[in-house]
């Protein structure tokens, strides 16, 4: 036990017990959501969604899972192969990574960095690379459509999301999440999402955006494109995809829940908890979107961002500053 | 022109909130999907399944078919196949059993072989319109089921004795 103490004064050795938790977390929460997905699907279109596999169909994922992982991997003949197989795991690495900076409790830090808000922007930046790969490397036309698409969406989203995440960062004085939740506090109006609405709205809007949700689908639009740039994946190709879908929308909204709505903060319950619950509200509401809007068109979605979303967040950020000025001189 | 666009804009913010507020609705009211084999619908007798013959008042396994044959001619895909007992002319012997003719026999009343090939049949209700005694309806059974294509040439008249039986 004191060896083990003495390791994890390490933080190289923390970075790898913490990654390998992350794993863990990532995995269980991507068969959690996807039950959850599916059971939202259920009940908006009143049916009663998995029933059969386990208790309310709650291993249902589960079995996907175990069969996903049994089917063969083919690869496209005409395709780039090391691109092809480049493509998942350079979608599923990086997000392992944005588990780092995030805070689950406000005495558990496995990781003190300053920087941890853009770490996780830098890294979540990868995953648009990921795609353009399994685009290119499929040799297919669909899938390159997918990927151009998700390119010209990412390009256009990450500018109102950088600067939704600005306006926080700079009334809050810090990019370290730890920080930035610490200046919210225990009940709601103290929290971000109150005092900064426009930023929290035009962050969640730039969430679903980012992390390829429906309404803002397109990559993977299957009406038009059959899957996007995942077409020519089977099995665990796919697989991956799939898990780094579901693992950037935990992020998102982990991210949301730090910036917004105080992370950690809450009464009675240990902060861990009070993280875990906003994260789920969070995800169910980006849930209840996809089951309820239709997919926008792809310059429906190239002017929400540029004509609306971009101008809103400049004038927050400006109003931001200013707000943090006049608090700077008090 | 700007302030009509951001009235657009917030006019289509509503709807989205109207939207969600629809599935929100539609999230927590009551499943309407009956769990097949723990539960069964109760709107049977509106259901409209292979048709059948009805049985006569007096004796309900006996059908009140007529054995015109006006059904078989209204079929547009001839899945129904009405046979009766042709007649015995004088001075022959009745052959045992009786022989069949496809109805209507001069002097037959009542149906030898009433067959259904379901496998053509498309519901379409012309049988039951052309009867003209309403010795033919839908039958209201939803379970039927087969393992080759043999078990689709429904006997109806053996279908109306089983039914009576029970």
């Amino acid at each position: 036990m004191n060896a083990f103490l003495s390791l994890i004064a390490y933080p190289a050795a923390r970075i790898v017990l913490w990654l390998v938790l992350m794993f863990a977390f990532i995995g269980f929460n991507g068969l959690i959501l996807v039950w959850v997905e599916r059971k939202v699907a259920g009940y908006v279109q009143r049916r009663p969604g998995p029933l059969h596999v386990g208790p309310m169909g709650l291993l249902q994922p589960l079995a996907d899972a175990v069969k996903l992982m049994g089917k063969q991997l083919v690869t496209p003949a005409a395709g780039d192969k090391v691109l092809f197989w480049a493509a998942p795991l350079l979608a599923f690495a990086p997000v392992t990574v944005c588990f780092l900076p995030l805070p689950f409790d406000a005495r558990f830090n496995p990781l003190p960095m300053n920087l941890g808000l853009v770490l996780i922007l830098a890294f979540s930046g990868l995953g648009v690379v990921s795609l353009c790969l399994a685009g290119w490397g499929s040799n297919n036309k669909w899938s390159l459509l997918g990927a151009a698409r998700a390119v010209a969406q990412s390009v256009a989203y990450e500018v109102p999301l950088l600067l939704s995440v600005m306006a926080v960062a700079i009334c809050a004085g810090s990019l370290d999440l730890y920080t930035i939740a610490s200046h919210q506090g225990t009940w709601p109006w103290q929290w971000y999402a109150v005092k900064n609405p426009l930023a929290f709205f035009i962050f969640l809007v730039c969430a679903v955006a980012e992390t390829n949700r429906a309404p803002f689908d397109l990559p993977e639009a299957e009406s038009e494109l059959t899957a996007g740039f995942h077409t020519e994946y089977s099995g665990m190709g796919f697989g991956l995809f799939f898990l780094a879908e579901y693992a950037n929308m935990v992020i998102v909204s982990g991210v949301a829940a730090a910036l917004f709505l105080g992370a950690f903060q809450g009464p009675f319950l240990p902060g861990v908890w009070w993280f875990l619950l906003k994260i789920y509200c969070i995800l169910v509401f980006i849930i209840w979107l996809r089951w309820t809007f239709p997919r926008v068109r792809f310059d429906q979605l190239l002017n929400i961002s540029w004509k609306w979303l971009t101008p809103l967040a400049l004038l927050d950020f400006a109003l931001a500053v200013v707000v943090a000025g006049l608090g700077a001189h008090k | 022109m700007t302030f009509s666009k951001i009235k657009d804009a917030l006019t289509g913010l509503k709807s989205l909130a109207i939207g969600l507020g629809i599935t929100g609705q539609a999230f927590c009211a009551k499943n309407v999907t009956v769990i097949y084999p723990k539960e069964e619908v109760d709107n049977l007798s509106t259901y409209r399944g292979p048709v059948e013959l009805v049985g006569k008042d007096d004796a309900p396994d006996v059908p009140k078919c007529v054995a015109c044959g006006v059904c078989g001619k209204a079929c547009p895909s001839n899945c129904l196949t009405i046979r009766s007992p042709i007649p015995v002319k004088d001075g022959e012997l009745p052959s045992d059993p009786a022989e069949m003719g496809p109805a209507p026999q001069k002097g037959a009343k009542t149906p030898g072989e009433f067959i259904l090939d379901f496998s053509l049949c498309s519901l379409c209700g012309q049988c039951v319109r052309a009867c003209a005694h309403n010795a033919l309806r839908y039958s209201n059974n939803p379970y039927l089921i087969g393992v080759n294509r043999k078990d689709f040439k429904l006997d109806l008249i053996a279908r109306l004795r089983n039914r009576t039986r029970d």
